[in-house]
């Protein structure tokens, strides 16, 4: 009885990006056309789990379960229904989801972003209307803002700028650490960590006058010093992801 | 206007009490008063290397806690009567110092000084926190190796963040001191060269220590190299350090490799 008392229940808000997307009338042929997008990206739900947006769809009760049906069929796990009359919420049906906001950037890598594959889509099937409007939900970053540091950054300090690039005009000593949202610029020697695209930007880069890092990552992906080839040692390079394989390129 | 000064590394074992007396008995042989400071409360050392061990009455802890005046804490040395010792308590901890009691401390050696030089513990904890936060100028003593470096680095970022003087918007004064420094291994690749260390830390540089006996022997017999080993290299690159704290252009002399025929021949490996 003490230990359930003095523990309390702690709960915490916490964002994540999500996949949101947004059938069009009528939903059997959409159903199709998601079909034949599947053929040609087949796992691509696998990774993805989705936000399904109904809004404007003018369902009824039966024809969302329907379509909760169709898509759990497609192996895509729905993790919420936006836009749907809130007493419909059923034990059965995934939780109402409310409050939503498009993301204004779309920052995703472009190798696994839908958004791309949604934009190549006309140019293969003359159909004018995106197949599947799916874009990622916002993270609430309205505007992206660039962290500028005049001053050598030095072992043990930690620069961290969750809303964009970082610029330190200086060098980053060993032991030091730099992680951006955006991509990493560093006129000076890297002798430390750089994280660049770390709340998730493939298209994020680190540049730096001089390459003698402990741990470069852009997007998650990273490489210790141990695995950057001997001759770009030293050498002012520019890194970046190129088809999820980090590239490395020296000016 | 006194200057408080804080030999500091972030490493152990590279130099700083070596530094700390030699640096301050070279500024007191130009006939300035100056204080030297143990911070390193539990592990004192100054007073040996001054050798002023069997004159300690009472110490920083007894002054900081004001069991003691500063009078009577102060030792004064045989050879120069412008320095004095202040040790540190052997049987006490760091956590007996506290930032009011050193603030009084500083304030009053302030007065009565005319350069007052913290010999900061190892480490980037209370004591060497402490042994900083009041200085105006700092010594960063590093060996030419790459751990000493990095962990001056660490320091120097500690003395552009923690510091009275960083946090009221002011830029801290730093100096690099290269201690044992031997120009032999450091062309054959095997230390750092001047250069990187320059070029890593990014601060300017205050002199360089060679690496040497006479060194050992001052500290082992109590007398500070400036004082005790006068004409030696390492007492002149103290002595030179010394004049450039005060302001005073001295050029730097980088010490040379003894090299043979052959060694003028093939000096430097390409790449």
């Amino acid at each position: 009885m003490s230990a359930r008392n003095a523990q309390a229940v702690r709960f915490r808000g916490r964002s994540f990006f999500a996949l949101a997307i947004s059938p069009d009338a009528p939903v059997s042929a959409w159903l199709e056309r998601l079909d034949g997008w599947l053929e040609r990206s087949p796992g691509f739900f696998t990774r993805n789990a989705v936000i399904l947006d109904v809004a404007g769809l003018g369902l009824s009760r039966h024809e969302l379960h329907d379509l909760n049906a169709e898509l759990g069929a497609r192996k895509i796990r729905v993790l919420g229904v936006e836009g749907a009359e809130p007493d419909w919420a059923a034990p059965d049906m995934p939780p109402f989801l409310s409050g939503g906001r498009d993301a204004k950037t779309a920052s995703a890598d472009p190798d696994v972003s839908p958004v791309k594959a949604v934009v190549e889509e006309p140019k293969l099937q003359p159909r004018p209307e995106p197949l599947a409007k799916i874009a990622p939900v916002p993270q609430a970053t309205p505007a992206r803002e660039t962290l500028t540091i005049e001053a050598p950054v030095r072992s043990g300090q930690c620069v961290m700028n969750p809303d964009g690039d970082v610029i330190v005009v200086g060098s980053v000593s060993s032991g030091a650490e730099i992680i951006a949202a955006g991509s990493i610029h560093i006129y000076g020697a890297l002798r430390g960590r750089a994280m660049a695209g770390a709340y998730g930007d493939g298209a994020a880069r680190i540049f730096c006058r001089q390459l003698d890092p402990e741990l470069i990552a852009i997007n998650g992906l990273y490489k210790t010093a141990d695995q950057i080839d001997e001759p770009l040692r030293k050498q002012p390079v520019q890194i970046r992801l190129v088809h999820g394989d980090m590239q490395i390129t020296a000016f | 206007m006194a200057k408080v000064l804080v030999v500091t590394s972030g490493k152990g074992g590279v130099g700083k009490t070596t530094s700390t007396a030699a640096l301050g008995a070279a500024l007191a042989q130009t006939g300035q008063k100056v204080a030297v400071v143990d911070f390193d409360v539990g592990l004192r050392n100054l007073d040996l290397v001054m050798g002023a061990e069997r004159r300690v009455v009472f110490d920083l802890i007894n002054v900081a806690q004001g069991d003691a005046n500063l009078s009577q804490a102060l030792i004064r040395d045989k050879r120069v009567d412008t320095l004095y010792l202040l040790a540190a308590s052997q049987t006490r901890d760091k956590d007996a110092l506290t930032e009011e009691g050193v603030a009084r401390v500083i304030a009053e050696l302030r007065e009565r000084f005319d350069w007052v030089i913290c010999d900061s513990p190892a480490g980037i904890e209370r004591g060497a926190t402490l042994a900083m936060r009041f200085a105006d100028v700092a010594v960063v003593v590093a060996n030419p190796e790459v751990s000493s470096v990095r962990d001056s680095d660490r320091i120097i970022g500690l003395l552009d963040s923690k510091t009275l003087k960083a946090e009221s918007g002011e830029r801290m004064e730093k100096h690099l001191l290269l201690t044992r420094y031997d120009a032999g291994r450091a062309s054959r690749g095997e230390m750092l060269s001047v250069d990187d260390v320059l070029d890593i830390l990014s601060i300017p540089l205050l002199g360089i220590i060679p690496e040497s006996l006479d060194v050992l022997r001052a500290s082992n017999i109590g007398a500070p190299v400036s004082i005790g080993n006068v004409g030696s290299p390492a007492a002149n690159a103290y002595i030179d350090a010394a004049r450039r704290l005060c302001g005073v252009p001295v050029p730097m002399v980088r010490p040379l490799e003894k090299k043979g025929l052959l060694g003028r021949f093939f000096g430097r490996r390409a790449a």
